[in-house]
């Protein structure tokens, strides 16, 4: 129990640190790679949880993917970022000023509140396996959450295309009418070229 | 271990993100970045319930919303990439004239 609380500290105290990084960074790409060490940190938390399926997806998904897209397009937009930060300071007041009553709520909400759960003293020596019973509920009796979040995909996929999409003028593109209503009789034509001549 | 630890810890998290929100308010791609801090907060908050509750749904919950995180990243991404290539720049205070 000692060493699952040392390991929970430790991996607390690395994901507030670079969150801190992550919102006071200088440079994008450095809040960007401190977001991934957040995020890896935040999976260590679910594996202590007992969580393993959701900290692999976690890994997968936010560093493999989320994570990759926003260094795509910080290192991709060639942005003055030293002018975006022009008054950083200025919010500080009434940042800090909100953050701290958010944060005074939330504790307030955790201290009032009895929490009276029958603890289970591990949740890792359960018969069943993480991964197994989060399928055993994903696929039967969630079946429409988990539709719907894949056409939520399915949109975001479509929509992130259909922005993004650069039609230029100057390129070629295959033009499928034309090019099925081509007859072939006036596009061939069959030339006797003489011996010794060109056309 | 006492479950209090971990809301603390999505508490302290969540006012980062909050806080980050506020701190660079001409940054886009950082409030997008304090977006995805406060969903990671929301997270482990699922998943801490979860699992002393002994409840598989508060886990699946949160992989539902680590999916629409993803789907809304994507599409923020793609909003700010075109606002670039239409205005080469990205000062969100401006932002207002989008149009077209």
């Amino acid at each position: 129990m000692l060493i699952t609380n040392l390991f929970f500290y430790i991996f607390s105290i690395i994901t507030i640190a670079s969150a801190c990084m992550v919102i006071a960074g200088k440079n994008p790409v450095h809040s960007v790679l401190f977001l991934i060490l957040c995020f890896f940190n935040a999976a260590g938390i679910f594996l202590i949880l007992g969580a393993e399926f959701l900290a692999l997806i976690l890994v997968i998904v936010y560093v493999g993917a989320v994570a990759v897209l926003f260094l795509f397009v910080v290192m991709m937009l060639d942005v003055d970022f030293t002018r975006l930060r022009a008054g950083f300071l200025a919010y500080l007041p009434i940042g800090g000023l909100i953050g701290f009553v958010m944060f005074v709520e939330l504790v307030m909400v955790l201290g009032t509140w009895k929490l009276d759960f029958n603890l289970p003293t591990n949740v890792l020596t359960n018969e069943l396996s993480n991964t197994r019973a989060l399928g055993n509920i994903i696929y039967t009796e969630y079946i429409y959450f988990f539709q719907l979040s894949g056409l939520i995909l399915l949109v975001a996929m479509i929509g992130a295309i259909v922005l993004t999409i650069n039609h230029k003028q100057t390129a070629k593109r295959q033009n499928i009418f034309n090019q099925v209503i081509r007859d072939p009789k006036e596009s061939v034509k069959n030339i006797n070229v003489k011996p010794g001549q060109g056309i | 271990m006492d479950i209090s630890q971990y809301l603390i810890l999505s508490a302290i998290l969540f006012t980062i993100g909050i806080f980050g929100v506020f701190l660079n308010k001409k940054n886009i791609i950082i409030i997008l970045m304090s977006i995805e801090l406060m969903l990671l907060a929301v997270n482990i908050n699922f998943v801490a319930f979860s699992v002393y509750t002994n409840d598989m749904v508060g886990q699946l919950f949160s992989l539902l919303i680590l999916t629409v995180a993803a789907a809304e990243a994507a599409i923020g991404l793609a909003i700010l990439v075109i606002y670039n290539r239409n205005h080469k720049s990205i000062a969100v205070e401006d932002v207002s004239i989008m149009n077209g």
